[in-house]
C-alpha cells in the first residue's frame, strides 16, 4: 500500500491522521500563530515529530508547530511525478567508445522544484538530457553496477568492478569511466590499480564535490574532463579526474595509487602525493605533466587479479598508545597490519613486545606515515632500527591507505609472508616511488602553471 | 507615400497612448491605464558576522582590493529548461565566464561554496523575527532553508540560502492597509563590478550578509502610494535600531504592471525617491507595448509565419553614411542586416521618455548575446541619424517593402546566431505579449532590460540545513521587547505637536525613542522635534560629521544644559561643534562659541543705553522697532541664558 504519511511519525502523524490530510495534499491550516495555505510535503524521517512541512505558494518551505494547529482541511491533492526527461544519445562515427559504470551516487541529476526531490539521471540518455557536451566527445554506454555510497564501498565492490572492467576491455571499449562517490575515491582507485593489471586504455574515476542540483556544480564539468581522458588520453593507468583549481578551468588526472582527498568540501580536493600528477584535462585538450606513464594499446591483454582478504587492519598511532590495542587486533585474527607511525615512521617503546608477538603469530606489520608526504626511513634513529628487527616492513612512501588496500590484495592471494612482503614492496604502478620531485610538494596544485613560476622563484 | 519621420512617429505615439509626464499625472490616469503595484523591500541587518558563515559583516572593499579570484560558470540546471534542446545548448554556449574577487577579510571558502554553511546566524534570525512580529505577520512554527537558484552568478552557488519567517501581515498607510505576502531572512549577494562581453566580475565582499525582504501584495495604484509603502517598510525596519544604514543597506525590487500587462520587477532600487517616477514609467511602457500589439496586428498579417531575414554584409563596401557605421571598427566582427516585415513605424514607437521600441532589441541584444554597445543601426532612429541613402540600399540587398523597417547589427561571430534569434524572439513577443523582465534601474527614471524574470520554480529545500524550530515561548518573549509601531509613531509626533515636515527625518533616523529621552528632560517636545528635523538635519549639511557622533551625544548635551540650568536654546549653538568635535566636553564647546553666564542684570544693563543711541538716529520710530533692535544687540549674548521671548518682554518693558 502506498505510503501516504511519507516520513511523518509520532504527534506530527495524528494531527495528518486526525484532519484527514495526505502528504501532496493542499491544505489550510488554522493556527494560534494565524493561518497558513499550502501542499503538505514529506518529512525526513530524521526531523522531530511536532511540526508539519509546507510548500507555500511563494515556493518556499515552512514547518507549521503542531501545538498551535487548531483547524485544518485538505483542499486538493496533487501528486508529485517526475521523470528525467530522456532523450536518446547520439551516435557519432568517429568519436571515441566510452563505457561509464555506475556505482551509486549522483553524477548527474535533475530537480523536482515542486518536491525538492533530486532525480539521478544515469542512463545515457538521461546523462544526455542532463549534459548534452557529452555527445561531442564519445559515444556512451553505461552500466550500473550497483548502488552504494562511497562509505559504503569495499572489498566486494572493487572486486565485483575489476571483473565488470576486464569484460568490458575484452569487448573493445576504448576507455573507461566510474561514476563514484569521492569520499573513497583514492581507495577504489588503489584497488582498480592492483586488480586491473596491463589494461591498454584509460581508466577514469570521476564524482563531483558539489551535488549536480546545484548550478555551480563541479559535475558537469568532471564528467566532461572524465570521458575526454578516457576516450583520448594516452594515458592506460587507473586514474582519479577532479578539478584541479577551485575555478572552473581545468581537471587534473591523478594516479589511482598516489592520489588522496585533501579537504572535506573543497572542489579541488584531490591531489598527488608525492609526485607531480600525470596530466591537466580539460574538453578539448590533455596536457602532459608526467613524462614516464603507460601507454594506451590497441591489445585487450588485461590481467584481471580479483583479491581482497578482508583480515587486514590499520592502526593510527598516538602518543601514549597501550599495547592492548595491537594485542587485540592480533586476538581477533588479523594477519596484516598497516601502522601509521609518526615521523619518519615511528610508535613508541611500550608496543615493541606487542609488534613482536604479532609477528611471532605471523602476522604482517607495514610502517607507513602519519606526515602524509615523505619516505619511511626507519635507519635514522633507534627506533626505527628496533622496530624493523621486531618484523616491521617500512612502506617507502606509499599512503597508508593505498597501503592498506595493497596489503588487503596481496593477503587475498597468499598466506606466505615471504611473498606477501614481496608483493607490498614490488610497486604495480608507483605507489612507492624511486625519487619524489621537487614540484611533487605542492599543496597548491590548482595553480599550474603559475605555482611552478613561483616556486622558481622563492626559495622554499 | 508620404516621408516617414522617426522623430515625429515617436511623438505621435507618445501622444496617442495618452502618456503625460509623472508631475502631469493625476490619479484618474492611473486609474486609465491600471497602475498596478508591489514592493520587495530587502533590508540588511545590523549583525557582527555573515549569516552561514563566521566572515564580519560590513567590511566593504574596492574593486581592486582582493586577494584572489576564481571563476565559475553557472549551468542551467535541467529542470529549468525542461528538454534540452538546440536552443538551450546554444545559450550554454554563450554562456557568461564569472570571475569573483575574494578579499581573505571579508570572505572564506563558504562564499565561494567550497564549504557547506555553519549553523544560522542566530542574532540575524532574532532581528528578522522581531521585524516579522512588527510587520504583524503569521511566525511560522519551524524555518526551513530554501535554496533560490540564480544563473547570473551574483552568488556563487548558483542559488541563494533563503527561508520564510512570516506570510501574511499588513502595513497600515495613512489612508489604507497594504498586505504583506511574506518575510524572509537571506543571504545578500554579490556586487558587480563589471559586466563586459562574456566576462561578469563579481566582488564577494556583502555576499552572505544578512538581509531581510518584505513583500507586499500588488495593492499601490499610485506612484505615491507605493513610495509611502517603501518609506513606511523602511522606517519601520529602521524603527529596532538592528539594521544597517547608508549605501546600498536597503533596497526595493519594484514590481509593475498596467491593465492588460506583465509584472516586471525594476531591482536594485537604492532610494525611495526614485520610485515614482521608475514605477510611472514602467506603467506607461506597457501601456505603450500593448499599443505596439496592436498595431502590429493591423500591420503583420501572418504573424504565426513571421520570421526575420538576414543577410551579412560589408559596411566598408557598402558605404555607409551614417556616422557611427563609418567610424565604427568593424575588424573582428560580422556585420548582419535584418529585414523586420511590416514592422515600420514600430522600431520608433515610443516606449519609455527618450527610448523607442528599438532600445527592447539592442538591450537584448547586449545582455542575451553579449554584444557590446552600441550593437546596432535602424530604420528609425529617433534622433534622426537613419541615413535613407543607407537603408535604401539594404532595402534593396534584403527585398524589402515600404511598410518594412530594418535593423543593422555586429558582433563577433560566435555571438551572431545568438544575436539574430535574439531580434526574431523579441520581435515576435511584441506581437502578443509583454516579455515578464527584470529591468535596471536608472536616475532619470528610466528602466533597460536586465534579464528574463525567472519563474517561481527555482525553489528547493537546502539539504545542508536542518530546520529550526520556532517555540512559542520564544516568540512572545520577543514580542514583549517589540517598538511601536510606525504609524503610532506618526501619532505620537502628532500628539508632541512636531511639525509634519519632520516626520521623514525623524524616522528615517528612528529618533522617536532618542526624543523620548530628551522629552524627560522636561524640554518641550515640539521644540526637540524642530530641533532634529529641522537644525540637525540642516547642520549635517553644511558640517562634516564626525564618525564618533552618536545621537547620544545629543541626549547628553541636553542633560549637561538641564544640569547647569542654561536654556535649551543654546542646545542650536553648540550642535555644529558638537558633531564635529563629539568627544569634545560641553564646557568646551561653550568656550567655543564664546557662550557667557550672564545674569538677567548683566543682559538688560545696556538696555537704557541702546535706547538712547537707537533714537540719535531715528526719534520717531515706534516702540516695538526699538525693542527689536535692541533684542538683536542682546540676542546672543542671551541665547542659553534665558528663553529669548522672556527676554524681549523685559525689554519692551524697560524702554516703556
Amino acid at each position: 500500500m502506498e505510503d501516504i504519511f511519507q516520513g511523518y511519525k509520532g504527534g506530527a502523524l495524528d494531527v495528518l491522521k486526525k484532519y484527514n490530510v495526505r502528504v501532496w495534499g493542499t491544505a489550510k491550516i488554522t493556527t494560534t500563530r494565524g493561518d497558513f495555505e499550502g501542499t503538505i510535503l514529506p518529512r525526513s524521517e530524521n526531523d522531530d515529530d511536532q511540526h508539519i512541512v509546507l510548500k507555500i505558494i511563494t515556493g518556499y518551505n515552512i514547518g507549521v508547530d503542531i501545538m498551535t494547529i487548531t483547524k485544518m482541511k485538505e483542499t486538493g491533492y496533487k501528486k508529485a511525478n517526475y521523470k528525467i526527461p530522456e532523450k536518446e544519445f547520439p551516435f557519432t562515427e568517429g568519436l571515441p567508445k566510452v563505457k561509464l559504470f555506475g556505482t551509486g551516487g549522483t553524477i548527474a541529476s535533475r530537480l523536482d522544484y515542486r518536491t525538492g526531490a533530486v532525480i539521478p539521471a544515469f542512463s545515457p540518455g538521461e546523462l544526455y538530457g542532463a549534459v548534452p557536451e557529452l555527445a561531442d566527445i564519445c559515444n556512451l554506454t553505461t552500466e550500473k553496477i550497483f548502488a552504494v555510497f562511497s562509505e559504503n564501498m569495499g572489498p566486494k565492490q572493487y572486486i565485483q568492478l575489476a571483473k565488470a572492467i576486464g569484460k568490458e576491455i575484452e569487448n573493445g571499449v576504448d576507455g573507461i569511466v566510474i561514476g563514484h562517490g569521492t569520499d573513497t575515491m583514492h581507495h577504489t582507485g588503489a584497488a582498480l590499480t592492483f586488480m586491473v593489471q596491463n589494461s591498454p586504455v584509460p581508466i577514469v574515476i570521476v564524482g563531483s564535490q558539489r551535488s549536480s542540483d546545484r548550478p555551480s556544480s563541479d559535475a558537469a564539468l568532471n564528467l566532461m574532463h572524465a570521458m575526454f581522458a578516457a576516450g583520448n588520453a594516452d594515458i592506460a593507468e587507473v586514474m582519479v579526474c577532479m578539478f584541479g583549481p577551485t575555478s572552473d578551468e581545468y581537471g587534473l588526472l591523478h594516479k589511482g595509487t598516489r592520489v588522496r582527498k585533501m579537504h572535506s568540501s573543497y572542489r579541488s580536493t584531490f591531489r598527488t602525493i608525492g609526485d607531480t600528477p600525470l596530466a591537466m584535462v580539460d574538453r578539448e585538450k590533455i596536457v602532459n605533466l608526467k613524462k614516464e606513464f603507460k601507454h594506451r594499446r590497441k591489445d585487450r591483454n588485461v590481467t584481471i587479479k580479483p583479491y581482497f582478504s578482508d583480515k587486514v587492519t590499520m592502526l593510527y598511532y598516538y602518543p601514549g598508545m597501550k599495547p592492548d590495542v595491537l594485542d587485540a587486533m592480533v586476538d581477533c585474527g588479523y594477519k596484516g597490519i598497516v601502522i601509521v607511525g609518526t615521523g619518519l615512521g615511528h610508535v613508541n617503546k611500550e608496543l615493541y613486545s606487542s609488534i613482536a608477538r604479532a609477528k611471532k603469530k605471523g602476522v604482517f606489520m607495514f610502517m607507513t606515515l602519519q606526515t602524509i608526504w615523505g619516505y619511511v626511513q626507519m635507519f635514522v634513529y633507534e627506533t626505527g632500527r628496533e622496530l624493523m628487527s621486531r618484523g616491521i616492513v617500512p612502506g617507502g612512501n606509499m599512503l597508508a591507505e593505498v597501503a592498506y588496500i595493497k596489503l588487503g590484495w596481496a593477503l587475498g592471494q597468499t598466506d606466505d609472508l615471504e611473498e606477501v612482503n614481496r608483493l607490498m614492496i614490488t610497486p604495480i604502478n608507483d605507489e612507492i616511488t624511486e625519487r619524489e620531485p621537487y614540484n611533487g610538494y605542492l599543496l597548491y596544485q590548482g595553480g599550474i602553471p603559475e605555482v611552478e613560476e613561483f616556486i622558481k622563484e622563492v626559495h622554499k | 507615400m508620404q516621408k516617414f519621420n522617426p522623430l515625429t512617429n515617436y511623438q505621435n505615439t507618445r501622444k496617442s497612448i495618452g502618456y503625460v509626464t509623472r508631475k502631469q499625472a493625476t490619479e484618474k490616469d492611473y486609474k486609465r491605464i491600471g497602475f498596478m503595484s508591489g514592493l520587495e523591500v530587502h533590508q540588511q541587518l545590523k549583525t557582527k558576522k555573515k549569516l552561514f558563515c563566521h566572515c564580519p559583516a560590513g567590511i566593504l572593499h574596492n574593486h581592486n582590493n582582493f586577494d584572489a579570484e576564481i571563476i565559475r560558470h553557472m549551468r542551467p540546471t535541467l529542470s529549468e529548461l525542461g528538454e534540452y534542446d538546440g536552443t538551450a545548448l546554444m545559450e550554454f554556449k554563450t554562456r557568461k565566464e564569472i570571475t569573483y574577487r575574494l578579499n581573505n577579510e571579508s570572505a572564506c571558502t563558504y562564499e565561494i561554496d567550497d564549504t557547506p554553511p555553519f549553523i544560522i546566524n542566530k542574532e540575524a534570525l532574532e532581528y528578522a523575527l522581531e521585524i516579522s512580529l512588527l510587520s504583524n505577520l503569521n511566525i511560522v512554527g519551524e524555518v526551513h532553508i530554501t535554496r533560490k537558484q540564480y544563473l547570473d552568478g551574483s552568488i556563487p552557488a548558483g542559488f541563494q540560502r533563503t527561508a520564510i519567517l512570516g506570510v501574511e501581515g499588513h502595513i497600515q498607510l495613512k489612508h489604507k492597509k497594504v498586505r504583506l505576502i511574506q518575510l524572509s531572512i537571506e543571504e545578500d549577494s554579490c556586487r558587480e563590478v563589471s559586466d563586459i562581453g562574456h566576462k561578469r566580475i563579481y566582488k564577494t565582499d556583502r555576499l552572505g550578509v544578512p538581509l531581510i525582504e518584505t513583500v507586499t501584495y500588488p495593492e499601490c495604484y499610485t506612484p505615491d502610494e507605493l513610495r509611502e509603502a517603501a518609506e513606511y517598510i523602511r522606517f519601520l525596519n529602521r524603527s529596532t535600531g538592528k539594521v544597517r544604514t547608508g549605501m546600498g543597506a536597503g533596497r526595493e525590487d519594484v514590481n509593475v504592471s498596467c491593465k492588460g500587462g506583465t509584472r516586471i520587477e525594476i531591482k536594485g532600487v537604492a532610494h525611495n525617491k526614485w520610485i515614482p517616477e521608475l514605477s510611472h514609467n514602467e506603467a506607461f511602457r506597457q501601456w505603450a507595448l500593448l499599443n505596439v500589439m496592436k498595431k502590429l496586428k493591423k500591420q503583420v498579417k501572418n504573424q504565426k509565419e513571421w520570421k526575420i531575414k538576414s543577410i551579412q554584409i560589408d559596411p566598408i563596401q557598402l558605404k555607409l553614411q551614417n556616422e557611427l557605421m563609418a567610424s565604427m571598427d568593424f575588424s573582428d566582427m560580422e556585420v548582419y542586416a535584418v529585414n523586420l516585415v511590416g514592422f515600420l513605424g514600430i522600431l520608433s514607437h515610443f516606449t519609455q521618455p527618450n527610448h523607442c521600441f528599438a532600445n527592447e532589441i539592442t538591450d537584448r541584444l547586449k545582455v542575451v548575446a553579449c554584444i557590446e554597445k552600441p550593437n546596432m543601426y535602424h530604420s528609425e532612429e529617433i534622433d534622426g541619424s537613419s541615413v535613407k541613402v543607407d537603408f535604401d540600399k539594404i532595402k534593396e540587398l534584403l527585398h524589402a517593402n515600404d511598410d518594412d523597417a530594418q535593423i543593422i547589427f555586429w558582433g563577433p561571430k560566435a555571438d551572431i546566431p545568438t544575436a539574430l534569434e535574439t531580434i526574431e524572439e523579441r520581435c515576435i513577443m511584441a506581437f502578443d505579449t509583454i516579455p515578464p523582465e527584470t529591468r535596471k534601474s536608472f536616475k532619470d527614471g528610466t528602466t533597460i532590460f536586465e534579464r528574463v524574470l525567472p519563474g517561481a520554480d527555482r525553489m528547493y529545500p537546502d539539504t545542508d540545513a536542518a530546520p529550526i524550530p520556532l517555540p512559542n515561548d520564544y516568540i512572545e518573549k520577543l514580542d514583549q521587547n517589540l517598538p511601536v509601531e510606525i504609524y503610532q509613531r506618526y501619532e505620537q509626533l502628532r500628539s508632541w505637536e512636531i511639525p509634519t515636515d519632520t516626520d521623514h527625518y525623524i524616522l528615517r533616523n528612528n529618533l522617536v525613542p532618542v526624543i523620548e529621552k530628551i522629552v524627560k528632560l522636561k524640554i518641550p517636545a515640539k521644540f526637540i522635534g524642530t530641533f532634529f528635523g529641522h537644525t540637525l538635519k540642516y547642520v549635517e549639511g553644511k558640517h562634516k560629521k564626525h564618525e564618533d557622533f552618536k545621537y547620544n551625544r545629543i541626549i547628553k548635551m541636553f542633560e549637561y544644559i538641564q544640569k547647569n540650568k542654561l536654556h535649551y536654546d543654546i542646545s542650536k549653538l553648540m550642535l555644529p561643534v558638537l558633531i564635529e568635535h563629539p568627544n569634545m566636553d560641553f564646557s568646551s564647546i561653550l568656550t567655543s562659541i564664546h557662550f557667557k553666564k550672564r545674569s538677567l542684570e548683566d543682559l538688560l544693563a545696556p538696555v537704557n543705553y541702546l535706547n538712547e543711541k537707537f533714537k540719535e538716529t531715528d526719534s520717531k520710530t515706534d516702540k516695538s522697532k526699538v525693542a527689536n533692535w535692541i533684542m538683536g544687540q542682546l540676542h546672543m549674548q542671551a541665547t542659553g541664558n534665558f528663553a529669548l521671548n522672556e527676554l524681549k518682554t523685559k525689554i519692551e518693558n524697560a524702554i516703556k
